[in-house]
């Protein structure tokens, strides 16, 4: 009694640090569900892609490298036959395939050709062309760990942005076409 | 019933250590380089199964990258080529033990740092507690 009279203040201590723990907790819970750990930001944004020779899906005797891509912005979108999650961003990407401005080139990632292609003609073609990489050897040099990701490569090669998850309308309206005209306008 | 429960757990063990080791039989060169390869891949993070190793993990991501690992290994690179490698695709997100970078400053300093700035509290409360204490022992007797 007589301390408490004393040092009013000390009686608040303990529940000052509760208090902290609360903003601590509820801090930490809130950014646990706005932020997937998983989304790790790439390393190789703004560094040159990978080099790359990887066959086409349609001819696979033809090559496509990373130097014959040079010249223009493009998007390379990294699917699968396989990847459940590429089914969610398949009518995203029809519907903004021809909104971009840039083509978009299909990266197919670990998937026999033949399903690859089924799966296209059966949902509808997106693609301005597609590249095959059936070992994924080439996509461990992109940072790739799971589809869909999608980069955008500029006309030097340098990758300027990279998405992981399948791209949504607001993801395209609020990262991916900022990106896209600040491009355009470095360019022009 | 013992023996059938030993022999229940028996093969409950057998089909953990399986899992634990059912990884690609990579033809290393000997036990010394097979050690140095389970304990790096022991520190590094599979991407896509979250909280497993690159060693633990039969996902196709950690074979794929297992294999890389060791055909470096085979190439003669040392421990931290492999991991400087694998964070230039990956970022440090791939290796549990993070290094002391700018971003990590609370994750290495801000335990201890909390722990510190208690020890402060409770050493000055403990000090103000101890002085007054005897002129009041008297009274604080009855209390109790």
């Amino acid at each position: 009694m007589n301390e408490v009279a004393r040092k009013p203040i000390s009686r608040f201590v303990p529940l000052a640090v509760f208090a902290a723990l609360v903003v601590f907790f509820v801090v930490g819970l809130v950014w646990n569900q706005t932020h997937d750990a998983r989304f790790v930001p790439s390393p190789l944004i703004n560094k040159a892609a990978p080099d790359y020779r990887l066959p086409r899906l349609d001819n696979p005797t033809q090559f496509v490298t990373k130097t014959d891509m040079l010249g223009k912005p493009y998007l390379l979108n990294v699917f699968a036959s396989w990847c459940f999650a590429c089914g969610d961003e398949h009518p995203v990407l029809m519907a903004y395939r021809d909104k971009f401005g840039i083509p978009l080139v299909g990266y197919d990632y670990k998937d026999a050709p033949q399903d690859a292609k089924a799966w296209l003609a059966r949902h509808g073609d997106p693609y301005h062309e597609v590249i095959t990489d059936q070992s994924g050897d080439t996509a461990i040099n992109f940072g790739v760990y799971g589809a869909p990701e999608t980069y955008l490569i500029d006309a030097q090669g340098v990758i300027r942005y990279k998405h992981i998850g399948p791209l949504t309308p607001e993801v395209i309206a609020k990262d991916l076409e900022p990106k896209i005209h600040a491009l355009e306008r470095a360019g022009a | 019933m013992k023996r059938l429960l030993a022999i229940a757990l028996l093969a409950f063990a057998l089909t953990l250590s399986s899992a634990a080791f059912a990884i690609d039989p990579l033809p290393f060169q000997n036990t010394a380089q097979r050690e140095r390869f389970q304990h790096l891949t022991r520190e590094l993070r599979c991407m896509v199964c979250q909280d497993e190793s690159l060693l633990a993990s039969n996902a196709d991501f950690a074979k794929q990258l297992r294999r890389q690992i060791f055909d470096m290994m085979q190439e003669g690179k040392s421990d931290q080529q492999i991991k400087d490698w694998l964070v230039a695709r990956y970022s440090t997100f791939i290796l549990y033990d993070p290094p002391l970078a700018p971003s990590t400053l609370a994750l290495w300093f801000g335990t201890p740092a909390i722990l510190l700035a208690g020890g402060i509290v409770v050493a000055v409360l403990l000090r103000r507690r101890t002085r007054p204490a005897a002129a009041i022992t008297e009274e604080s007797g009855e209390d109790w």
